[in-house]
């Protein structure tokens, strides 16, 4: 299907997934190439539109864009009109104007880009809004783990830490459910939401959730910022109880499991420094992978589409 | 009107490429490179027919040209891309492009482009296993398999087993052009 916007995981069928991933797999094979660029976006342009700070998924995204060709403008946020009380709207008249062809928006607002994707001609991609949706995220974990999982279905899949605040967790096990891969949850009580998918596991304590016996464990970065009210005592009793603490890489090592963690880390909160060396990490293929899987998606869609039509 | 060849045609139209190509490289050290889709099949039915030879040394690649199409505008839904294989040193390399069906000569315009993305080969040539005509850029076949009188608007489709299950030609004129 031809579609202008990429918002979310839910509204994306198992077909349009499969197609991403399977499309993602050329893409990265340029990367081994000593001319990592291709023509295929050559004059188009792409705006990067970032509220909130964001190092790995802005640069990710960046170079995703150079490496098709696109000519890249970053709307630099803290040095613009927004500052001066530029609403979104008027923004997003102003970007219009410009015929930009690609907008890649982040914002603390939860359905933000998807008002943005209705209001101009331009192709928006969500690179995470609130604690809604962050597609291509999902999209390079799925990746990731197909990568050493040819045929996924009936893996699974642990994510620990705070399911409640993170856009990573709503899509990345959105899409991993699409794939027939199996989900369960771990985290403090305060930081799991009780409400949500029923086919989702929940655990509160660490050995349950390993006698579970999962393929992937997943580990989610710890929001320091978010943390003004407290939902749990501290980071070293949240290391304690869910982080990768040196013991228990030993348990993870002896039962072969892969780690990820969209990063960045928080070394002694998440996991300890070994993890770094951990040789079956995943956290760097992630990193590499989430460039071929942007690309794939620039590539898939088409701007210009009328607006809403998805 | 329909025009149909046979299997046997396209058998010929391969051993005519590979006797033009082992009467001016036998011994020389070459590499085909087929462009998907088709041209893929068409290079390996000529390696398998050079390998024949011996001590020749023969390399083979496959290239996806979709990134570097110039009607990516037109298109209501970008190509499927899939894997190039490039797995020898294209710096210094005799090349040869093999594809299917020439055409307009843009799909080539292409290949030469990504090839050029892989490094510099020493020289380029060109086998078609079609030549329908009807150039829009300035290109020519170093070797041609079956050449072909076709109008600017007739449909020549090609299936070759190992795509379609099928070795056949056919030729479909278009009514009003």
């Amino acid at each position: 299907m031809v579609r202008k916007d990429l918002l979310d995981i839910a509204s994306l069928d198992r077909g349009d997934i499969e197609h991403l991933l399977d499309q993602s797999v050329p893409f990265k094979e340029l990367f081994t190439r000593s001319v990592k660029k291709v023509p295929a976006l050559k004059g188009k342009s792409v705006l990067m539109l970032f509220y909130e700070p964001s190092t790995r998924t802005h640069s990710s995204f960046e170079v995703a864009a150079k490496r098709l060709s696109a000519d890249v403008t970053n709307f630099d946020v803290a040095h613009s009109s927004i500052t001066k009380g530029e609403s979104v709207r008027e923004t997003v008249e102003t970007l219009q104007a410009m015929r930009t062809d690609y907008i890649i928006v982040r914002h603390g607002r939860s359905g933000l880009p998807g008002m943005i994707a209705r209001q101009t001609r331009a192709s928006v991609i969500n690179a995470g809004d609130g604690a809604h949706a962050h597609p291509t995220q999902a999209l390079l974990d799925a990746f990731t783990i197909k990568e050493k999982f040819p045929d996924p279905t009936g893996k699974k899949v642990l994510i620990v830490g705070d399911i409640l605040h993170s856009r990573v967790a709503r899509s990345t096990s959105t899409i991993l459910k699409k794939l027939g891969i199996d989900v369960a949850y771990l985290g403090p009580g305060s930081l799991v939401p009780r409400m949500g998918p029923e086919n989702i596991r929940r655990f509160t304590d660490y050995q349950e959730a390993m006698a579970w016996s999962p393929d992937v464990v997943y580990l989610l970065r710890v929001q320091m910022e978010r943390q003004d009210v407290q939902f749990f005592p501290s980071i070293r009793e949240y290391h304690k109880l869910y982080g990768v603490t040196d013991a228990r890489l030993d348990e993870i090592r002896k039962r072969g499991l892969y780690i990820m963690h969209p990063g960045p880390v928080n070394r002694g909160v998440e996991l300890c420094d070994a993890v770094m060396d951990y040789e079956r990490s995943l956290i760097n293929d992630q990193v590499e992978n989430g460039i071929a899987v942007r690309m794939a998606v620039l590539y898939w869609l088409k701007p210009g589409v009328a607006a809403g039509k998805e | 009107m329909e025009r149909t060849f046979t299997a046997e045609d396209i058998a010929a139209g391969v051993e005519r490429l590979a006797q033009a190509i082992r009467a001016k490289h036998i011994g020389q050290p070459i590499a085909l490179v087929g462009i998907r889709s088709r041209g893929d099949e068409v290079a390996e039915r000529v390696l398998t027919l050079l390998s024949a030879e011996d001590h020749w040394d023969l390399s083979f690649g496959v290239l996806d040209i979709s990134l570097y199409r110039d009607d990516f505008e037109h298109l209501h839904e970008n190509p499927s891309l899939q894997e190039s294989d490039i797995p020898f040193s294209v710096d210094g390399a005799h090349i040869i492009l093999v594809d299917d069906v020439l055409f307009t000569g843009r799909t080539i315009r292409a290949a030469l482009d990504a090839l050029s993305d892989y490094g510099r080969p020493a020289s380029v040539e060109l086998a078609v296993l079609i030549d329908r005509g009807h150039r829009e850029m300035p290109i020519q076949p170093n070797y041609v398999g079956i050449l072909l009188d076709t109008c600017r608007h007739d449909h020549v489709w090609v299936s070759l087993v190992g795509s379609d299950g099928v070795d056949q030609i056919q030729i479909v004129a278009k009514e009003n052009p």
